[in-house]
């Protein structure tokens, strides 16, 4: 394992008005390294996460990427650079079919960009990627149903899809199996487990057996937080996070 | 038809020949009708509604382009049409002062419109980087204030557009690429159908390339655009851009149609228009605009002619459409299509019909109704008996007052209270069966 | 010169009150209910003719009063059986709604009343000089206009913080979401509304009749100008309303009055563009001749650095 920082959070801080939900977040995450960010409800994970991808500005403290700083770019340059996030609740293109929602998100990687000149189903390379991701999901025989009607299970693993199909260094993936039965979930995580083979994963994650099974290292979240960041076995003797978080009430 | 519903079609007609097919038979017979349509419609006033038709077809498709395929809501469309106008009535007054000069060619009156199209696109650019940074209403009100904004500087500036009086050139001191004469208006015709076929395949192509997609996406979730990699403000200014160019195009067309263009061109009515043009139709079919365009240019020419009212007929009919289908008559014709095929029109046929004979009463009793208010508030004489179908009414008395409304409320009751539960319960029954 | 700016002034307050009534309402409905209402000049322009109508029965201070009222009922109709309806297809069909109801009140006020101007004037009691400034008279008339705006917006003032029903209106104009979270019958709410913001746009009607033309171009003549007050006042803002209705009143007015080019400043330093320079329409465009563009002008510029306008809480 490489020991170069893939993301590093000096002081992230963010209000929302007068509450501080984010409250100096200091932290770093080793390039190709699988890291789960866990903690209670509210803590800010998913916030975190809208800082690090361009979605919320910071309101203070540095994010870098790969060493370059990337607090307060555009979500669309934070990606480009190469960061790829799913969101909690999900969000894709409804009036599309799956095969569209994964086409959309390969275009801008595969250099297709603004492109008014040529047409998109005649570029196989894309088709052909996106088909291949279509059975790493397993949603082949969901290909031409607009994502809105597809099941909730089928959504969040387009979702996932879409996410880390355009071969992002970078991926953060919020709460991917939340809402999904027990077999599901654990395609879920061996799908994840494969893509994230050699790039970077911060993940959010309830389930303990996935966390303490998929994670390098793990960060405890609460109140905006960073109480412990450390390896699997590490955590789970940490006497604070027991208190805090693992003793008490999981979600 | 939106690209999911077409891509999902020709998914399910199957192998490649036949999509090709499938795709190509509407442009062969829009081109037949198009070229046959003079031998039916053949007196010049026929002639030159066909012509506008078919500028208002490129137009409402370039509109279209906004608001259906990016979902951005212009009010303010007009100026590019009427500025890529102005700027090719320049370029045609220029050709006729070389040609009658004798002192230069010009330039060939085929490419004239793609000057428009030059013309809309340059303005496009410089009027997009204003107003696609937002979607949405602050989109929609800078489109309203650009077209203040021009529509008002063209009378300040006369130099460029003329005044009041507006600017003339004319189409016969001209070149022409293939040595055709442009002084009969079935020529100028046959090249507004040219021209529009290249605008309107260009504008279907463009809706399948990766700009076209994302425009859709960014339509619909701007946030997931951009966390795919793109630019909103990006995608909204291309295809911004790419609109005016075949608005200015369509200008272009006017121009050689019209020989004349005033401040009207660049206007707050054009823009209306067009909306309405391409609302009716339904913004969310490729079909729509054009189905649309045409409906409105044939009203606008005949039903003018007809019936002082026309303009009441077509606010509400507007409104109708905004309230009861939104989705535009090529959308309802799409609809009520699919429902046939997936067999929704079994056992409900007679229903159906009783549905739309009292929907066409109750329209019946209402142009009654308005035709003969028309007359009596505003002709000199009231009592003058007027031809209202078939029979002569005189306005004065109550007569045949009571007996449209009575019409009316015949048609609309038994549509509201007969004939759709009938249609519910028959589409009950029939549903229930299968 | 002094007399020119003491009349400019005076006729721009007039304007900008004038302004004020309509983009009251125009700003509360969208404050509240999210509806840029395009038709809104058009219930200005119903004020004003069934002001005439009814005052040709019942006299003017009657008409006065019960016009506005009748427009406002017409306003609830139209929300209640119109915009209530389209709400549920999304903010793009309201707009379109409220853009086609504004032709056919246009064309209906055709076929009753026919295109040209109606004969419609103030009443005997008003028609006095009131004063008179530099050897002109300054007309009552003109002076109850201004009392009629500053009462409204007294009116406004008390309804808004002191009542109720104000509360409720002001609160949901800040977090529109939080009105059914109080247990309150949204869609009624939204009729009241847009039932008074109509009225407040019918009296200007019954007033701005009389001071200009009651013809059917008149909704038309109006409906812009009151969407750029509304924009730069700040969308919900009734203070923000009334301070840019002053700005843009005063400002037509001055420039319209006042002979002013480019070319007087380039005089003053000794400089004229030649006549057949390409600048020169520009260089010697009359002031006059701008009038017309400015509002725009001042449109697009806010929406481009301000779109929350002067004093607007939320950016359109
Ligand atoms: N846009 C926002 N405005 C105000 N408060 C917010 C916003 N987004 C999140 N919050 C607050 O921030 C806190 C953390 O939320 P979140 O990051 O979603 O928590 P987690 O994902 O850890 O469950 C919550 O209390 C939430 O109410
Ligand atoms: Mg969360």
């Amino acid at each position: 394992m490489s020991t170069q920082n893939a993301l590093s959070l000096s002081g992230v801080t963010k209000n929302f008005g007068k509450a501080e939900i984010i409250r100096g977040v200091d932290l770093d995450i080793r390039e190709n390294e699988r890291h789960v960010i866990i903690g209670p409800n509210g803590a800010g994970k998913s916030t975190l996460f809208n800082l690090i991808s361009g979605r919320m500005d910071v309101t203070a403290g540095e994010i870098k990427l790969f060493g370059n700083s990337i607090s307060g770019m555009s979500p669309h340059k934070v990606n480009r650079m190469g960061l790829s996030r799913s969101f909690q609740v999900t969000n894709l293109f409804p009036n599309m079919t799956t095969l569209q929602n994964l086409k959309c998100a390969l275009l801008w990687d595969m250099k297709h960009r603004y492109a008014f000149w040529k047409l998109v189903n005649r570029q196989h390379a894309v088709t052909e990627k996106a088909e291949q991701l279509m059975e790493q999901l397993n949603l082949v025989h969901r290909r031409d149903v607009p994502a809105g009607l597809l099941t909730y299970a089928e959504q969040r693993a387009l979702e996932i899809g879409t996410t880390i199909g355009s071969g992002a260094k970078v991926l953060l993936l919020d709460e991917p199996t939340a809402g999904m039965s027990r077999t599901e979930a654990d395609e879920v995580v061996e799908l994840i487990r494969q893509v994230t083979r050699d790039c970077t994963l911060v993940m959010v994650e309830h389930d303990l057996g996935v966390v303490f099974n998929l994670a390098d290292r793990i960060s405890v979240l609460v109140y905006g937080e960073v109480i412990a960041c450390d390896t699997p076995e590490a955590v789970r003797a940490n006497a604070a996070v027991q208190e805090a978080y693992l003793g008490t009430e999981v979600h | 038809m939106s690209t999911v519903q077409e891509e999902r079609l020709a998914a399910q007609a199957g192998g490649g020949a036949q999509i090709w097919v499938r795709q190509l038979w509407p442009w062969v017979v829009a081109a037949i009708l198009a070229i046959l349509a003079p031998t039916v419609f053949s007196s010049g006033h026929d002639i030159h509604m066909l012509s506008s038709m078919g500028i208002m077809v490129v137009f409402a498709l370039s509109y279209n382009m906004l608001l259906g395929n990016t979902g951005l809501l212009s009010f303010g469309h007009a100026v590019y049409f009427g500025l890529g106008a102005y700027i090719a009535m320049h370029a045609l007054r220029y050709t006729n002062d070389a040609v009658l000069d004798g002192t230069g060619y010009g330039i060939p009156i085929e490419l004239i419109p793609l000057i428009g199209g030059i013309a809309g696109l340059g303005f496009g650019i410089i009027f997009g980087a204003v107003s696609t940074r937002r979607a949405g209403v602050v989109f929609a009100m800078i489109s309203l204030g650009i077209v203040g904004l021009v529509e008002a500087s063209s009378l300040a500036f006369t130099g460029f557009f003329g005044g009041e009086a507006g600017l003339f050139g004319d189409r016969e001191d001209v070149n022409s690429l293939f040595g055709i004469e442009y002084s009969r208006s079935i020529s100028v015709y046959y090249l507004v159908v040219a021209w529009a076929f290249i605008a309107a395949v260009a504008m279907f192509v463009l809706r399948k390339t990766p700009l076209g997609w994302m425009a859709n996406a960014v339509r619909d979730n701007p946030e997931r655009a951009q966390f795919v990699g793109y630019n909103t403000q990006m995608v909204r200014f291309l295809q911004f851009c790419l609109s005016a160019f075949f608005a200015g195009i369509a200008g272009g067309l006017f121009v050689l149609v019209e020989e004349i263009v005033t401040d009207e061109a660049v206007g707050f009515l054009l823009s209306g228009e067009v909306l309405l043009a391409a609302y009716i139709g339904g913004i969310g079919f490729f079909l729509g605009p054009v189905i649309g365009a045409i409906l409105v240019v044939y009203l606008e020419s005949n039903l003018s002619a007809i019936s002082d009212a026309w303009l009441l007929y077509f606010g509400v009919l507007f409104i109708g459409v905004v309230m009861f289908a939104p989705m535009g008559l090529v959308g309802i014709a799409f609809q009520q299509w699919m429902n046939f095929r997936s067999g929704g029109w079994r056992g409900t046929l007679l229903a159906r019909g009783y549905c739309t004979a009292a929907a066409l009463v109750a329209l019946l009793g209402f142009i009654c109704i308005v035709e003969m208010s028309y007359h009596y508030l505003r002709s000199w004489n009231p009592s003058q008996p007027m031809t209202l179908f078939i029979t002569d009414v005189n306005v004065t008395t109550a007569t045949p007052w009571l007996i449209s409304i009575a019409i009316f409320a015949a048609g609309l009751g038994a549509l509201l209270f007969h004939a759709k539960p009938m249609l519910r319960r028959a589409a009950d029954t029939a549903g229930g069966q299968q | 010169m002094l007399e020119t700016i003491v009349f400019s002034l005076l006729n721009g307050l007039l304007y900008g009150m004038l302004l004020f009534m309509l983009s009251s309402g125009l700003t509360l409905i969208f404050g509240m209910m999210g509806v840029l209402n395009f038709a809104h000049a058009s219930f200005y322009m119903l004020g004003a003719y069934f002001a005439y109508t009814m005052g040709l029965y019942t006299g003017f201070w009657v008409a006065l009063f019960l016009a506005p009222i009748l427009v406002g009922a017409l306003g609830a109709l139209v929300e209640r059986w119109g915009l209530r309806h389209v709400h549920q297809h999304g903010h793009v069909p309201e707009l379109l709604f409220t853009f086609g109801l504004a032709y056919v009140i246009e064309e209906l006020v055709r076929l009753f009343y026919g295109t040209i101007p109606m004969d419609y004037r103030m009443p005997d009691s008003l028609n006095f000089p009131l004063f008179s400034l530099f050897g002109t008279n300054y007309p009552a008339f003109r002076v109850f206009v201004l009392v009629i705006a500053v009462l409204m917006f007294i009116g406004l003032f008390i309804l808004l913080k002191k009542t109720r029903a104000g509360l409720i209106i002001q609160g949901s104009l800040s977090r529109p979401d939080m009105v059914s979270a109080l247990g309150h019958n949204v869609p009624q709410v939204f009729m009241w509304v847009f039932a008074f913001g109509t009225a407040l746009a019918a009296l200007g009607g019954v007033v701005g009749g009389i001071h200009f033309v009651t013809e059917p171009g008149m909704a038309f003549m109006m409906g812009p100008i009151v969407f750029v007050v509304v924009v730069l006042g700040g969308l919900g803002s009734i203070p923000g309303a009334l301070i840019a209705s002053m700005i843009i009143g005063i400002l037509q007015t001055f420039v319209l009055s006042v002979d002013f080019s480019i070319a007087h400043i380039g005089l003053w330093f000794g400089y004229a563009v030649p006549p057949d320079h390409f600048f020169a329409t520009l260089f010697y465009l009359d002031s006059t001749r701008i009038a017309p563009v400015l509002p725009f002008l001042i449109l697009v510029l806010t929406l481009i650095f301000r779109p929350r306008g002067i004093m607007g809480k939320r950016e359109a």
